[in-house]
């Protein structure tokens, strides 16, 4: 009897999670009533998501779900953040612990049907690369024929490279180390000749190695990487909000607004600035948010632009360069649609 | 100092000649213990190589050559261990994400729990009293981490993290393990049928499957089956899973203990007419818990080892907040220098715990 009720009880939970499509604007309100938000992070990317030595979250996926908090409270302190590991990652996001989930995560068709998400507008292109030492003269992954490659295991970065290595034809030998700390480490010993890994990625390695301009990035990215925020389906009003207050950091930086002139900006002229500023009212009222959520996100966390200068630019340790990651009026991807 | 020996050692009237001096003091010892035929000698000498070739570069390792206090710029360039990963990154490493102006609060937290366990471990001060002084350290250290009254700033239990979780996970999950590990035992043995089926059907679930499995549910399958908005506290949740998991082994140790008890022992408490949970309290548990202290403990121990799993699902404690610190790419490659850090604490937790086993295994000793 005991057993039949248990599995009454399981049935009815499995039916209620399979059937229990969100309500459009349920995630708002739920959002709303709880007075912050709740992101999912990784944790451990430097650049991305990271704590710092005093225990702030700091990164490019950190700065996303404050800007989207920065949209719905005017605070972008409003966020509770939860380390997710990849396995975690997407149970999470559907068991609602987590409102938004920023943690470099690739758009793919699988995730996006059979897991049941919607990735939103993409905030960092990334894609995997190699790195070689300078002396080894090597100019093209199509020279490492035979090469010894150092890999972490069990990730989509192994399977990326052996089908780079089986459509060149070429031979490899992979080096497979388990530990991040520990692959860098053989790396710089010489235990192989080449590092694979998502370029960001790649360029932290390097920024620690004992001489960094002894290393080298080849030319070649072999996989594609759009890493997106990520909500649940079913909730259309907060997939929306999500994307465009990623949008609204690409578009601010188009536009010229950061966070320093955005006040001046207030009394521009440009009807396309006044629009995404609230000065014209609408846009925001249409996400379900106030006319100044874009505002706030600008002057609070700043264009994209600026959160990529602060997080991977140059200046930092990473010290990306914006590459694919630069305004499409700038020869990159970062495209904003229009705000109208 | 010298005349004493001679006093004792050579008596010409007595007519006793001091032994050889290649057979007693020093050299006796070296050549009874080290040397006493050749395989033993070629032994020691190996030995004492290697320790020769061992220990000195690993002395100048660890403290000589050793940077302490400098930025990771210094570290790149010494060839001693970096600890100045650990003393930079000391307040994160301990108290994680806890607020960092109010990180006194789980240090006091912490000392008030150190200051109970050690004066708890005297058998003289088990009374009353004691019981109240935890009531009021418990109250007095939830106070502190949750903060809330009396002007405290609040803190989510989401912001615990290094060195207090780890305590929270263990203490608090060995604590209420113990008594549930010992009532499931009874409940084994029970002659009622149903509430042995109950038991065994327990502890074998939990004994077939590992912690990691427990907690993953804990942490990824259990939340997908409560309603809609409702969420539980994700310390609380694998919290709850050690508890289980260390409850179920225990318990099968108790059961060793009292299956260990005579037969005579029951009889004897039945013939002075105690009944049964008189028997238990008063004749049976007290002997068939001392009987088996060792096993117990080495099953404290390796709890108190396991709360390092919760990095599977994302809790930092103290291991996860170190590893975090080394993925940082400033720090990245000194991983030896955290990991030897975070072994230490682990290290200075186990053998506390063996340690006072032993001392109370030899205080309960009665024949």
């Amino acid at each position: 009897m005991k057993i039949l009720k248990l599995c009454l009880v399981l049935a009815a939970s499995v039916l209620f999670i399979a059937t229990g499509a969100a309500m459009a604007g349920e995630t708002l309100d739920a959002v709303k009533a709880r007075g912050f938000l709740k992101a999912g992070v990784n944790g451990d990317v430097y650049g991305f998501s990271m704590p710092d030595e005093k225990g702030v979250w700091k990164g490019l996926d950190v700065d996303t779900a404050r800007a989207v908090a920065a949209a719905v409270f005017g605070d972008p302190s409003k966020v509770e953040f939860t380390a997710l590991t990849a396995v975690q990652r997407l149970p999470a996001l559907q068991s609602k612990e987590i409102d938004v989930l920023c943690r470099n995560t690739t758009q793919t068709l699988t995730r996006e049907t059979t897991n049941g998400l919607n990735f939103c507008q993409v905030n960092y292109y990334d894609g995997q690369g190699f790195l070689v030492r300078k002396k080894l003269g090597v100019k093209s992954a199509k020279d490492l024929d035979g090469a010894a490659v150092c890999v972490l295991p069990g990730t989509t970065t192994e399977m990326n490279a052996a089908d780079f290595f089986r459509a060149n034809k070429l031979s490899w030998k992979p080096v497979v180390i388990e530990q991040a700390s520990e692959l860098n480490k053989a790396f710089f010993a010489g235990r192989c000749d080449a590092l694979t890994s998502d370029a960001s990625q790649l360029a932290a390695h390097r920024s620690v190695a004992p001489n960094p301009d002894d290393y080298v990035l080849l030319p070649e990215i072999i996989s594609k990487e759009p890493l997106a925020p990520v909500v649940r389906h079913g909730d259309d009003q907060w997939y929306d909000i999500v994307n465009w207050v990623t949008m609204s950091l690409i578009e601010a930086e188009e536009l010229g607004i950061t966070s320093r002139n955005v006040d001046k900006m207030l009394e521009s002229d440009n009807p396309k600035i006044k629009r995404l500023l609230g000065v014209t009212e609408g846009m925001g009222k249409a996400l379900g948010l106030k006319d100044d959520c874009f505002y706030n996100v600008i002057k609070m966390v700043g264009n994209y632009g600026e959160v990529f200068e602060r997080n991977v630019g140059p200046d930092t340790k990473l010290g990306l360069q914006r590459g694919l990651n630069a305004l499409w009026t700038e020869g990159g991807l970062m495209y904003a649609s229009p705000f109208r | 100092m010298s005349e004493a020996v001679e006093d004792t050692g050579y008596n010409p009237e007595a007519g006793i000649l001091k032994p050889p001096v290649t057979n007693v003091g020093l050299v006796g010892w070296v050549r009874a213990n080290l040397f006493n035929g050749w395989f033993n000698s070629i032994l020691t000498v190996v030995t004492l190589w290697f320790l020769w070739k061992v220990v000195p570069p690993m002395v100048r390792w660890l403290f000589l050559d050793a940077v302490w206090t400098a930025g990771s710029e210094a570290c790149r360039d010494a060839s001693g261990a970096c600890w100045s990963v650990i003393t930079e990154n000391i307040r994160f490493i301990l108290f994680g994400f806890f607020p960092y102006d109010l990180q006194w609060r789980p240090l006091i937290a912490m000392f008030v729990l150190f200051g109970l366990l050690y004066y708890s471990q005297d058998r003289t001060h088990w009374k009353k009293s004691l019981l109240y002084a935890w009531i009021l350290g418990l109250f007095a250290m939830g106070l502190l981490m949750r903060g809330g009254l009396f002007g405290l700033e609040p803190v989510d239990s989401n912001k615990w993290g290094g060195l207090p979780l780890t305590l929270l996970l263990s203490v608090f999950g060995l604590a209420a393990a113990y008594p549930l590990g010992v009532v499931l035992a009874l409940g084994r043995q029970s002659t009622l049928p149903g509430v042995r089926w109950i038991c065994i059907v327990y502890i074998e679930a939990i004994r077939g499957v590992p912690l990691i499995s427990l907690l993953f549910m804990s942490a990824i399958i259990f939340p997908l089956f409560l309603p809609e908005g409702v969420t539980i506290n994700k310390i609380l949740r694998a919290q709850v899973a050690i508890i289980l998991f260390t409850a179920a082994y225990i318990a099968e140790v108790v059961r060793g203990g009292l299956q260990g008890m005579s037969r005579g022992q029951y009889e004897a408490a039945e013939s002075m007419g105690l009944n049964y949970y008189q028997t238990m309290r008063l004749v049976i548990l007290p002997q068939a818990l001392k009987i088996v202290i060792p096993p117990t403990v080495s099953i404290l121990i390796s709890a108190f080892k396991d709360t390092s799993l919760v990095v599977i699902i994302a809790l930092y404690d103290i291991l996860k907040t170190t590893k975090s610190v080394i993925s940082d790419p400033e720090w990245l490659g000194f991983s030896r220098e955290a990991y030897l850090f975070v072994a230490l604490l682990y290290f200075l937790g186990c053998f506390s715990m063996s340690n006072y086993s032993r001392r109370l295994e030899r205080e309960l000793k009665t024949d």
